[in-house]
């Protein structure tokens, strides 16, 4: 017969201090791990929900990135022509002509400057990017040094929100409009007209990539083949969202570090779980062997010690993640290992992120609570009563 | 049984206790250690003397923009200045994009350079040749042990930003206290596969006579180009690293959180240790008083304890961060690690903060104890 859950929780109530002390302890190791999980879940989905299936991106050959690529404006011309690639209502190609470049600006906190992607594109561009929408302002036109930001820039940086200049190139651009990108890549970004960036980044020769909208899923996997194959374009296509997942690598020092944290953190809080269950064996030595009297199995004791060290960790854990959720939501950058510039993305204290932090607890409270449990249930009857 | 003996004892009265409780401060400290030391690395660390002395020239708008070559002319008309040569940075891939094959590339002025990184020794035999090869390349000791390069062998790097591919000899081998891999070249191979890059130049290595001139020098660079195209930014090195720190997050605060929440786990971890060691002895510190001991005496007993604890797991935790850092610069995926040591201040930072640790913690529940009535605390069955 198993042991009432409740006599666990007594006991656990019964001790108030330890518990606590203890189950702090484990709270501190789970909220360092949920704050570097939710960082990672954010960047992830920074990157993963960037881009349409059916855009494809055409870079030159061997780069990886906008930022080195180069595609010159003759090549620009084969490529919107190619069969396969989707006209809009007035029968002109859907293709955009981008030019990126990285700026540095100053953050908004002081905590110093940071570099941001400059995209040059032509109104096309929105047109291929439709889930992208404005919620303040207007988009800037063609021809005008006018600039739109995304939500995050405008409220991170000096000098981004509506209305204001900023001085980049070979002069000022008017802030005229904020975009809302979602959690997506683009989000941040600033656009502009892709013939004012070329012309003030001297980039007239070459766009930096150029964006094409296929009619459906088999023509973006023929374009992309037919780019990547022709020899005199030296050229190479990706789908947009392969090109994206690609730069979730950026996350890797974080992953890196923060697991070599939370692992280093998890054995310490083991071990002081470990020694709060042998504690609690200690104490309760004559009840455990009253309990054996009574005919409660040595395998219910040892399952009745190991709950309770779960139950523990599990109160650490529900405690650790109290701590960390003022922190969901909070809008941070790093820098994009690939693009040069800095990624903006929320932490995201997803589902997932909360499971693995409670597996992760109990997983210390296991480790913590088997060998106390062992041992309480070997102990002679006996000689525990005599205690 | 002097007192201080007595302590130690105690401490390994309850051995199974005593031990989870220095593992459980050894893992945290452990963690210290390796954190306080990055944090060292980053943001304390000033580098070799002859780091200060070296400035680095970029686009004031960005790293991505170049600036003309004839800027290295100009900086050189500059008093104080000693050496320039163009910093090029390449980008280039060898062999595939693995993170063991990564490294950086630059492509430099072979006549020049090694007079600005001063503290790099080069064979002279090997430095003639490195500048006698067009297409010679100088890389550290630790990238040509882990490809196995030696002088005279080829070796080819794919470019990602210049549409080129670098067929190189390895001319020079040199020996380096900085961590990070790199490989320097002759910048005139990229302009002579690419007449269109010509003239361009990424960035300018700038050595400066004397420290007293470091300010001076930087400010004049950048004043000479304020008014031009191409304005410039001009930091020391160490600067220049820090930029790309920054660019990372707000790096500072995630470490010096970190740190706060492990400091704080292992106050905890030790603050429970001794309150459950001294509530069990509560009726021998009635004996003791009875004996005759102070309280001011009981008290450094049980404080001596703690700290004897807490020091032995700082002991393990900084030994082991010492082994761990040596351990992970090797790995792979550790490259973050390389350039980061833990030097005998952070190491003894680390004990001073396992012994505080132990200190605090047991303040409390051994003034406590040291309070109680005698009678009481005979009296006390527990």
């Amino acid at each position: 017969m198993a042991i009432p859950i409740s006599y666990n929780i007594r006991n656990l109530r019964l001790r108030v201090g330890a518990t606590m002390m203890t189950a702090l302890g484990i709270a501190l190791t789970v909220s360092v791990a949920v704050f570097i999980m939710a960082l990672l879940a954010g960047l992830k989905k920074a990157f993963v929900s960037s881009g349409d299936p059916l855009n494809v991106l055409v870079l030159r050959k061997a780069s990886q990135t906008e930022l080195q690529s180069g595609v010159d404006r003759a090549s620009y011309d084969t490529i919107k022509y190619l069969p396969g690639v989707a006209k809009d209502k007035a029968g002109d190609p859907l293709a955009s002509p981008e030019v990126v470049v990285v700026i540095v600006l100053p953050r908004n906190d002081n905590s110093g400057e940071t570099n941001v992607t400059v995209r040059g594109m032509s109104s096309t561009g929105f047109e291929l990017r439709p889930k992208i929408g404005l919620v303040e302002g207007r988009w800037f036109n063609a021809g005008q040094r006018e600039i739109v930001v995304s939500k995050s820039i405008s409220k991170r940086f000096r000098n981004a929100a509506i209305g204001n200049e900023l001085f980049f190139g070979k002069g000022k651009w008017r802030v005229v409009g904020v975009f809302d990108a979602g959690d997506t890549a683009a989000s941040s970004e600033i656009w502009a007209d892709v013939n004012q960036m070329a012309s003030d980044f001297e980039r007239n020769s070459a766009f930096s990539s150029v964006l094409v909208h296929a009619t459906d899923p088999i023509a973006a996997q023929g374009l992309k083949n037919r780019v990547a194959d022709d020899q005199r374009l030296a050229l190479d296509a990706f789908a947009e969202p392969d090109y994206y997942a690609e730069q979730t690598k950026s996350g890797a020092p974080i992953q890196f570090v923060g697991t070599i944290v939370a692992i280093v953190m998890a054995i310490g809080s083991c071990f002081a779980a470990m020694n709060t269950m042998y504690a609690a064996v200690a104490y309760r030595s004559r009840e455990i062997a009253t309990l054996r009297i009574l005919g409660f199995s040595r395998p219910s004791i040892i399952a009745s010690f190991v709950f309770e060290s779960v139950l523990l960790a599990l109160l650490g854990a529900a405690l650790g993640l109290l701590l960390m959720l003022p922190f969901n939501g909070l809008t941070t950058g790093t820098a994009n290992a690939l693009t040069f510039s800095e990624t903006v993305f929320s932490v995201r204290i997803t589902l997932a992120v909360m499971i693995t932090a409670i597996l992760f607890a109990v997983t210390m409270g296991l480790f913590g609570g088997i060998a106390p449990a062992w041992h309480a249930s070997r102990r002679e009857i006996l000689s525990a009563l005599r205690d | 049984m002097t007192l201080g003996r007595f302590a130690t004892k105690n401490a390994f009265r309850n051995r199974r206790r005593s031990f989870l409780t220095a593992v459980s401060i050894a893992f945290s400290l452990l963690l210290l250690t390796l954190l306080m030391s990055v944090y060292r690395g980053f943001y304390l660390d000033q580098g070799p003397p002859e780091s200060a002395l070296r400035l680095i020239t970029r686009h004031k708008v960005s790293l991505v923009f170049f600036l003309p070559s004839y800027y290295r002319e100009k900086i050189r008309t500059i008093p104080g200045v000693v050496h320039v040569s163009p910093w090029n940075w390449f980008g280039g891939i060898y062999k595939d994009n693995k993170p063991e094959n990564q490294f950086a590339q630059f492509g430099v002025d072979p006549n020049e350079i090694f007079e600005i990184l001063s503290e790099n020794h080069v064979p002279p035999d090997q430095l003639e040749a490195f500048k006698h090869d067009r297409a010679g390349a100088a890389v550290n000791r630790a990238l040509a042990e882990k490809h196995g390069w030696k002088p005279g062998d080829k070796v080819i790097v794919q470019g990602t930003i210049y549409p080129l591919k670098l067929e190189l000899n390895i001319r020079a081998i040199y020996d380096t206290d900085n961590a990070f891999d790199s490989m320097l070249f002759s910048t005139e191979y990229i302009e002579q596969a690419l007449p269109r890059v010509k003239g361009r130049t990424g960035t300018f290595y700038t050595l400066v006579d004397t420290a007293g001139h470091v300010t001076t020098v930087s400010k004049a660079i950048d004043e000479m180009f304020a008014n031009s195209p191409q304005p410039t930014k001009t930091e020391t090195e160490k600067g220049f690293t820090l930029s790309f720190v920054a660019q990372l997050g707000n790096v500072k605060l995630f470490i010096l959180s970190i740190c706060g929440a492990v400091v704080f786990a292992i106050l905890l971890v030790s603050g429970n240790t001794m309150a459950m060691t001294i509530r069990e002895r509560t009726r021998e510190v009635a004996v003791l008083k009875t004996l005759g001991f102070t309280r001011g005496t009981i008290l450094s007993l049980y404080i001596g304890e703690a700290v004897t604890l807490s020091l032995l797991g700082g002991l393990l935790g900084a030994t082991g961060a010492t082994l761990l850092m040596i351990v992970a610069s090797k790995m792979p995926n550790g490259t973050f690690f390389t350039g980061f040591k833990v030097n005998s201040p952070t190491y003894l930072a680390a004990l001073a903060v396992a012994a505080l640790v132990g200190f605090v913690s047991a303040i409390f529940p051994s003034y406590n104890a040291s309070r109680r009535n005698i009678v009481d605390g005979l009296r006390h069955i527990g």
